[in-house]
């Protein structure tokens, strides 16, 4: 049996969805499946036959950074990287959603990937970013 | 993970028809939360997976004044954005809200709550439901506990029942509708659970063959309710106690009382000493306590586990004053 | 003679400026390959048959059926019959095959027989412990400590302590081994040795240490536990021999993650401290004792920072238990001694009544040669948290069920640089390469080189390309011990300067000018403060004729640009509900030295997570064994408990620069900020609750088994 993220990442070499734990515990292999954001470690994949789903490769548009991923990388919400893609598609779903989050929504929307480095403060600062706009300011120090 | 056949039903009368005689020969998927984790761990090895989601008469999620129906593959998500959900029945709300992975929320499932399996950390390595090594030897009484059962089990079960709805809807004098070969029945939540006597049985009262299709909450009828849950973290976190309380009040004076407690035993607990205790009095922090000590007054505590005592205490109390307003 | 130093303040480009990560782009993107995402033609599948048990002999092996499963193509023991196994996890068999069910098919039908021998794999009950677990290290004594104690006029004795925790990178430990012809290896691991992990590998193949071409562009995580190429390197690579060479991927489940690839130490400790009525500090007394595995862990240096009190009587213990080995774990030893040495001091400034920031800062001589930077360090701490607003004495943490605390620590670390070779190159065509055999885990190293190599040449940050991540570049050391962004500078200062002096002799006299006249800034070259003669960076480069300049640059070398020793203050403010015991952080502090700064905004992050991982250690993390099975309970990231998103509070980062910090040169800074949080969260639960948590995880049950000693405050609701 396939589960979607082996499926993803071995048939379709889109490698950018992660495992982490293997038990929807980390996040990491996120992905949007019909507009929601789910863990494809705990997904047969015969189960999404004729949804649509969006891995982290699919964010960028014509090779042109989303928004969203831009402000992880101004705002230095990636370092190993690892649980990026997980934290991004999360991030992405919530701002479907909400464009404008506030602070509370987007702990909610983060709240089932987990990160190790761990960059949830500037995670936190990124996604607040997009929220407010606010992606092409410099963030500052303190 | 073993190879099994994948089948996916579209309606409940095909569902039960593949189903087995014996539990663990085929496994019924909804959100797969917890089956891809047996199965990957080979805690269960079925040679046919059912999925249900194809099944479109059990999802849903519909209030009417006769009450509130919460199919059976309604994912917590849906539970949460329904408005009337958290209007009337916070209990309900509150313990969905408590799973805090929107990864969860959007795939988890009503019936998949209700169906989840333990979570004992010796069970899910492979020592079975009464968690026994190969001697036969019980390992929990004298193993690490601190998440196990204070109350209710003498039978030899020392898991938790770790179902998020099952206390509120104790609490709210929920049926659970099953359909089987015989048809359809509807079974009270506060009986739907029990302690297994073995890794042949199951911790709720269904047949092999027959699944859960939906929850029949009662209309709230003006009972106030509330869920308190005690969690370590904000990230995905089991409880370590829940309690949820449907209260009729007349003033602050409480007519009636329905309380249940998560976290605690090996089924959801109910905890009719806390309810007498509290029918009559105005609720106050002292009455509030005094229940909650009276819920707790039975409870059996292992080695390591005593601190649950405690927390099942303070979420009593905290549930009736929230469900007190 | 080239001179290398670093750049005045005021001359600085890119030095010590807010850079984004120059591999963010390919990170965000999904783009970025960790060893698990390389797919290699005809890759098979490897996977180890582990014991269940945490202490037996193994009595036969039976692969047969294994080898009958279809697709297997290589099955091979490890441990073999009559090996006693000292932990459960260890490897025994190694299988691979052509996909992964296959491969766990096979691993299933391996038939192991053992003989069962007693283990121990607990060692919270120092008394249930058999002597012949224990190793003791000779006491240490200071001073008269018997006659210090006698004289003090405050003593407090408490017992602290840290469960073991595991690394829990999100990319588990494992590689790609291939044979690409009957001599050499080519590796795709997740390490932090590059340079070196290749010919471990070698080694243990018996083959040239040149055979193994090592190559990893990113890593999903290490701190410390990633620095050898481990058994199953190696067996990955003997199952690729097996199977005609094909590429073998082996990756570690999350399970054997948890249990097998490295654990911090716990510590356990009675420490008795005691001071003058005036708050001055006469006496140290502790008696340490952990676990690490089988291993030792090496002497720890206690009383932790405060090294000048002038009376110590010191005693240690390691204890040997049937548990995965220990592994360096970010600033090794470090956070545990802290947590004991900090929380001791605590309880005896709650004795004397002092607010402890007072009695640290009085008491501030003690920490030797970085006193004064403590105490700066501190009093910015104090500001930034609102300290002497916010503080109040020991348990009166307000009124009603949710009582809340301030607590503090400092800390140190060394930092200095490793060894580091850095080649240089310019083409003709303007074009700036930077080679060199290190690791990026995420720490900003892509950046840092960039940005040395970019500052240096007077050029814009894209023009210089960064290739690392390969044993073919120059040899740069591992990353532990915070040493790489030191010595990584370091050398790439030196062959950027080398580099750039031999253009400046090119192209001089074409400016009529001598080379030592001559700058490069803004992308060109120009005599020293004059633009109009001068010529682009280009042009100049065009000099070269046809041969590119290529340039090695070392570290150590001549000049002092990195240097060693820092230290560190941190704050926090938590709010503790006594009724549940739950812990949360309202706000966290830190203060930091590092030295020069060279790129902020990776910098930052560094401390973020140093302290975002301390809240986990603080309040979540441990792993738990099972005294009967020998097993690992929570070898997952359900009951393996990290901090999400919510649970970490507000966090502020402050780094000391500027005169006195900045012309000591680069030290690093990965682990220093590691260590205080546990101190500095147990000192804050204490002040809240008014009663300390002696043990690290500070979960529900032992908040609440603290108070009960207190006196039952929760007794009762």
């Amino acid at each position: 049996m396939k589960r979607l993220l082996d499926v993803l990442r071995e048939d379709c070499r889109l490698t950018g969805t992660k495992e982490g734990c293997g038990e929807g515990e980390c996040g990491a292999c996120s992905v949007i499946v019909d507009g929601e954001v789910v863990n494809s470690c705990l997904i047969p994949v015969c189960q999404v036959e004729g949804s649509s789903v969006t891995t982290v490769e699919g964010l960028a548009l014509n090779d042109q950074l989303s928004p969203l991923q831009r402000a992880f990388l101004e705002y230095g919400a990636a370092q190993c990287g690892i649980c990026t893609p997980g934290m991004l598609m999360s991030a992405h779903a919530l701002l479907l959603r909400r464009p404008h989050p506030i602070r509370n929504q987007i702990l909610e929307a983060i709240a089932g990937n987990l990160c190790r480095c761990t960059g949830y403060t500037k995670i936190l600062d990124a996604i607040a970013a997009v929220s407010s706009g606010n992606i092409n300011k410099p963030d500052q120090s303190e | 993970m073993q190879k099994f056949e994948y089948v996916s039903p579209t309606t409940k009368e095909q569902a039960v028809a593949l189903l087995g005689e014996n539990w663990g020969d085929v496994e019924v998927l909804a959100g797969g939360t917890d089956l891809l984790s047996l199965m990957k761990d080979y805690i269960t090895t079925p040679r046919r997976v059912v999925n249900l989601k194809g099944i479109a008469a059990l999802s849903g999620v519909r209030y009417s004044a006769s009450g509130l129906r919460l199919g059976a593959l309604a994912t917590f998500d849906d539970v949460l954005s329904n408005t009337a959900v958290r209007r009337n029945y916070p209990a309900i709300w509150a313990a969905v809200e408590g799973v805090t992975s929107p990864q969860i929320r959007a795939m988890g499932t009503v019936g998949g709550d209700l169906c989840q399996r333990p979570r004992c950390w010796y069970y899910r390595a492979g020592y079975g439901l009464l968690a026994k090594d190969e001697t036969g030897h019980a390992l929990v009484p004298d193993g690490d506990n601190r998440y196990h059962a204070i109350l209710g089990h003498n039978s030899g079960a020392y898991f938790v029942n770790p179902s998020s709805l099952a206390p509120a809807l104790i609490a709210l004098a929920a049926k659970i509708g099953v359909y089987g070969p015989k048809g359809a029945r509807q079974v009270d939540a506060a009986e739907f659970f029990r302690a297994p006597g073995g890794d042949g049985e199951r911790e709720y009262q269904l047949s092999p063959n027959e699944i859960v299709t939906e929850v029949l909450v009662p209309a709230p009828g003006g009972m106030k309710n509330a869920t308190y849950e005690v969690r370590q973290r904000e990230a995905l976190d089991w409880p370590l106690a829940s309690a949820s309380v449907a209260l009729k009040l007349t003033g602050r004076n409480v007519g009636a009382a329905r309380i249940a407690l998560g976290h605690v035993a090996p089924v959801p607990w109910r905890a009719g000493a806390a309810e007498s205790a509290l029918v009559g009095k105005a609720v106050t922090e002292q009455t509030a306590a005094a229940a909650a000590e009276a819920a707790l007054a039975d409870a059996k505590p292992l080695s390591r586990n005593a601190y649950k005592v405690q927390l099942a205490r303070v979420a009593v109390k905290r549930a009736i004053l929230a469900a007190a307003g | 003679m080239a001179e290398y130093k670093w750049p005045e303040a005021d001359k600085r480009v890119h030095l010590g400026k807010r850079i984004s990560r120059i591999d963010g782009p390919e990170k965000v993107a999904g783009r970025a390959k960790y060893a698990y995402d390389i797919n290699r033609p005809g890759m098979l599948f490897g996977k180890i048959v582990r014991s269940p048990y945490a202490h037996a002999k193994i009595t036969s092996i039976d692969t047969s059926a294994a080898e009958r499963i279809p697709g297997v193509r290589a099955v091979k023991i490890i441990q073999g019959p009559g090996t006693e196994i000292q932990w459960a996890g260890d490897e025994i068999v190694a299988i691979a095959a052509v996909d992964e069910g296959a491969a766990e098919d096979a691993a299933r039908a391996v038939k192991i027989e053992y003989e069962r021998l007693p283990h121990l794999v607990n060692e919270q009950d120092r008394s249930s412990i058999p002597d012949s677990a224990l190793i003791p290290t000779a006491e240490s004594v200071v001073g008269d400590p018997a006659k210090a104690f006698s004289e003090a006029d405050v003593t407090v004795e408490g017992v602290y302590g840290n469960e073991v925790i595991t690394h829990c990178c999100l990319e588990s430990h494992g590689q790609i081994a291939e044979w690409t012809d009957e001599n050499n290896v080519l590796l795709h691991p997740s390490t932090q040795s590059v340079s070196s992990v290749g010919g471990q590998l070698a080694q243990s193949l018996r083959i040239p240490a040149g055979n193994v071409h090592v190559k990893m562009d990113h890593i999903g995580g290490g701190f410390g536990s990633k620095f050898q190429i481990d058994r199953w390197g190696v067996e990955c690579a003997n199952l690729s021999k097996l199977a005609g060479g094909k590429p073998v991927k082996l990756m570690l489940e999350r399970d054997a993650e948890l249990t097998v690839a490295g654990v911090r130490p716990s510590i356990r400790a009675r420490v008795k401290v005691g001071a003058k009525k005036d708050g001055t500090l006469t006496a140290w007394e502790s008696e340490t004792w952990g676990t690490g595995g089988q291993g030792g862990f090496g002497t720890l240096p206690v009383p932790y920072v405060w090294t000048g009190i002038p009376n110590q009587r010191k005693n240690q213990t390691t204890v040997k238990t049937n548990t995965g080995p220990a592994r360096a774990w970010r600033a090794p030893n470090h956070p545990q001694v802290c947590l004991i040495t900090m929380a001791a001091l605590d309880d005896l400034s709650a004795e004397l009544k002092m607010d402890p920031l007072d009695f640290f800062i009085k008491n501030i001589a003690m920490t030797g040669v970085r006193a004064k930077v403590y105490e700066e360090e501190l009093l910015k701490a104090a500001e930034m948290i609102e300290w002497k607003k916010n503080w109040h004495p020991r348990g009166e943490g307000g009124a009603g069920p949710i009582k809340r605390g301030l607590g503090l620590s400092i800390h140190t670390w060394g930092g200095g640089p490793h060894a580091s070779d850095c080649d240089l190159t310019i083409h003709p065509d303007g074009a700036v390469e930077v080679k060199m055999g290190t690791q990026d885990l995420g720490t900003g190293t892509r950046t840092v080189l960039r940005i040395v190599a970019a500052e240096t040449l007077g050029l814009p940050l894209d023009a210089v390309k960064v290739m690392i991540g390969d044993n073919r570049f120059p040899v740069s050391g591992s990353s532990g011990g915070s040493t790489t962004v030191g010595g990584i500078s370091s050398s790439t200062r030196r062959a950027s300067t080398d580099a750039l002096n031999q253009l400046l002799a090119k192209v001089a006299p074409d400016l009529n000018a001598q080379a030592d006249q001559l700058e490069a800034v803004g992308g060109r070259i120009q005599v020293i403060g004059d633009s109009s003669r001068g010529m682009t960076w280009k042009q100049a480069c065009a000099k070269l004729g046809t041969q590119p300049l290529t340039v090695r640059g070392k570290q150590p070398g001549q000049g002092t640009l990195a240097s060693s020793g820092v230290g560190g203050a941190q704050m926090a403010d938590v709010s503790v509900d006594i009724e549940t015991g739950v812990v949360k952080v309202n706000k966290f502090v830190a203060v930091q030295d590092c030295g020069l700064v060279i790129d902020e905004k990776t910098a930052e992050s560094q401390v973020f997570g140093a302290m975002i991982m301390g809240v986990c250690f603080s309040l979540y993390e441990e792993r738990i064994m099972d005294d009967r099975t020998g097993r690992v309970l929570n070898p997952n990231m359900e009951f393996y408990k990290l901090a999400g998103i919510g649970d970490v509070g507000e966090m502020k980062v402050h780094f000391m620069k500027g005169p006195g910090y900045d012309d000591r040169g680069v030290i690093g800074l990965g682990e220093p900020p590691t260590v205080s949080p546990g101190a500095a969260l147990s000192n804050a639960v204490a002040n809240a609750i008014g009663v300390r948590v002696g043990t690290l995880p500070m979960t529900p049950d032992r908040v609440l088994a603290a108070l009960a000693r207190k006196g039952g405050s929760n007794a009762k609701i």
